[in-house]
């Protein structure tokens, strides 16, 4: 085989990609602003909650509640207003996240043995933090509940929840999988769609379809220089994370390596794909933005839990290559488990790539319509 | 003299439109041979047969002794190609542009090494050719794909349109690099819409709707339709109603 003719035609790849210093440097900078920005901005967890506490009649019992949320990292007394009245101009403003109201003889009924009622009051505007903050203040309160029961003399069922895989529920830890996903996506799709179409554009894909390089060749010769930038991608995200986040790592790192590999070869592949069928790098650009990133982005349970999607969207998700990859990624990263677990969802990339890359390579045949 | 281009009843249809029509001719070694017509009379369909990038629907033509449908690969390997649109890479240099074209053709790297320094010195790029392409003023770059187009020795040369866009003096030094190729015996196959340098051309063929409509030496055309020059043949051919 023509070993030489796919040299020079890589060496000429290499050296648009080192040529363009401006789009490069974004490239490789790219990782680390994903994953320093992301990771701060885009976490579910609620940090500080600021709370409001009603309480007209004060007593041992809730000055020992009110004691366990003043020592909560979590949260933040804000304001002790005397009656209920005066709590709603405070959610109004904004000024509470979370309130707290006792009824008054809240020891004297716990002393009974009657059950003492409190109202939990919470601003659920953006639901997902209104409904974590609610979580917060019950464990809270759930934890002075199980001393009671400890000291008490009553059979009381205690309950007790351990999050597995991500004790602390970091959710940076569940994002870093999917950044990596949605930076390889970028690199190898939206990069190759407006190489390829820029030589389309400008007419040197014709010369090369007219010399004696084979499709297959010109393909390759396309992705291979994209590969090698992905792999660096993919060391600089996982730095990252784990410099700055501390994300753990579980499980092998080289079969991480591989898993990313495959799949910035399925998205290469698609890159390839959307530079065949559009006509203008604008075209390509739009094309890849909304063919590979969006779906990528949205379907694939980076962002969205596939368990939350509608019936009929959930079978959809099953062709969008990222959605494999963060299975592999957070099952190695977080549940440090292997192929044992993870060969379908690689069989799955490995399938994807040779349909792909057949389509790839076939949309590069002469044209017989 | 053999004929390097053989075409016979070649035609190629889209749908119902026919943009080829059964066109027959043949181009022999060493010949400059202008491939002419007016917009959307089927150059661009037929040069495409030719080179390997579209299939015909009917009819056979075989390219430096190959037939363009199943040899297309040694096809490929045997013909130069210079395209309508420039068809260098504008942020290599001079050299990586060589460089690359003779990777692709399978040179050997002391091929390219001396090749190039003569191409170079031939276009008296000495001076630019650690420059980036893009630097360079139109006419040297056309000089220049023309010149990477006949790097590999190629048995016939595929020009489409050349010279559209470059000043008087350039064309007329590019038509005599297109000589010196043919002097060496590499068949020059192309099409122009200047009629002055059809004048050029050992012999022409103008297509009219798919057809080839005349074919033969400039004199012999302006002969037979008895007009002065070849743009007034043209037009006669390619306005027929009128």
């Amino acid at each position: 085989m023509n070993t030489t003719a796919l040299a020079a035609f890589m060496t000429k790849e290499v050296r648009h990609i080192l040529r363009d210093r401006q789009t490069l440097t974004i490239l490789l900078l790219l990782p680390l602003a994903m994953v320093v920005l992301f990771g701060y901005a885009l976490r579910s967890d609620v940090n500080e909650v600021r709370l409001a506490l009603v309480d007209p009649a004060p007593d041992y019992a809730t000055a020992a509640l009110r004691g366990r949320f003043a020592g909560n990292d979590r949260f933040r007394i804000v304001a002790t207003p005397a009656t209920t009245a005066k709590l709603e101009p405070l959610f109004r403003r904004g000024d509470v996240d979370v309130a707290i109201v006792f009824e008054p003889g809240f020891a004297a009924r716990l002393a009974e043995g009657t059950s003492a009622r409190l109202l939990l009051v919470g601003d659920a505007s953006d639901p997902n933090t209104g409904s974590t903050m609610q979580a917060y203040a019950t464990a809270v309160i759930a934890g002075y509940q199980a001393e009671l029961g400890s000291a008490g003399a009553g059979v009381q069922i205690v309950s007790r929840t351990r999050m597995r895989y991500n004790p602390t529920l970091e959710s940076v830890n569940l994002f870093v999988p999917g950044l990596i996903a949605l930076v390889l996506t970028l690199v190898s799709a939206l990069m190759t769609a407006i190489s390829l179409s820029r030589e389309k554009e400008r007419g040197t894909l014709e010369v090369l379809l007219v010399s004696p390089l084979r499709p297959w060749q010109i393909i390759l010769g396309k992705v291979l220089p994209y590969l090698l930038l992905a792999f660096v991608n993919v060391v600089t995200a996982l730095l990252a994370a784990w410099v700055v986040f501390r994300v753990p790592f579980r499980g092998s790192l080289p079969l991480l390596l591989v898993a990313s590999m495959l799949y910035s070869l399925v998205s290469l592949a698609l890159g390839v794909l959307v530079a065949a069928v559009t006509t203008s790098q604008r075209a390509a650009m739009i094309g890849a933005l909304v063919g590979t990133m969006l779906p990528n982005e949205l379907l694939s349970g980076m962002i969205f839990p596939i368990s939350s999607m509608p019936d009929w969207l959930r079978p959809v998700t099953a062709v969008i290559p990222a959605r494999w990859f963060i299975v592999i990624a957070r099952g190695i990263m977080l549940k440090g488990v292997g192929l044992e677990y993870l060969w379908r969802a690689h069989l799955v990339l490995l399938l994807m790539l040779a349909v792909f890359l057949a389509l790839a390579i076939r949309s590069f045949r002469p044209r017989l319509a | 003299m053999t004929a390097v281009i053989d075409v016979h009843e070649l035609t190629r249809r889209f749908g119902r439109f026919t943009a080829v029509d059964a066109i027959s001719f043949d181009v022999k070694a060493g010949e400059v041979f202008g491939f002419l017509g007016a917009n959307g009379a089927g150059k661009t369909t037929a040069i495409k047969m030719l080179i390997g990038l579209l299939v015909p629907t009917s009819g056979r033509a075989s390219v430096a002794g190959f037939d363009v449908l199943t040899r297309a690969e040694d096809v490929r390997r045997h013909i130069g190609y210079m395209s309508q649109r420039f068809s260098l890479y504008e942020d290599l240099t001079v050299r990586e542009n060589i460089t690359l074209y003779g990777g692709i053709y399978g040179l050997s790297d002391a091929e390219i090494r001396g090749r190039g320094d003569a191409l170079i010195e031939g276009l008296g790029l000495g001076h630019a050719s650690l420059e980036r392409v893009a630097a360079l003023p139109l006419g040297w770059k056309q000089k220049l794909a023309f010149s990477v187009a006949l790097l590999h020795r190629p048995a016939v040369v595929f020009l489409d349109e050349p010279t559209s866009g470059v000043d008087p003096i350039t064309r007329r030094q590019f038509w005599e690099m297109i000589y010196a190729a043919a002097a060496r015996g590499t068949t020059v196959f192309v099409t122009t819409h200047y009629l002055d340098e059809a004048e050029y051309c050992d012999r022409v063929s103008i297509m009219v709707d798919g057809r080839i409509g005349a074919l033969g030496t400039p004199d012999e055309l302006k002969r037979e339709y008895s007009d002065a020059t070849l743009e007034e043949v043209f037009v006669r051919l390619a306005r027929p109603a009128a």
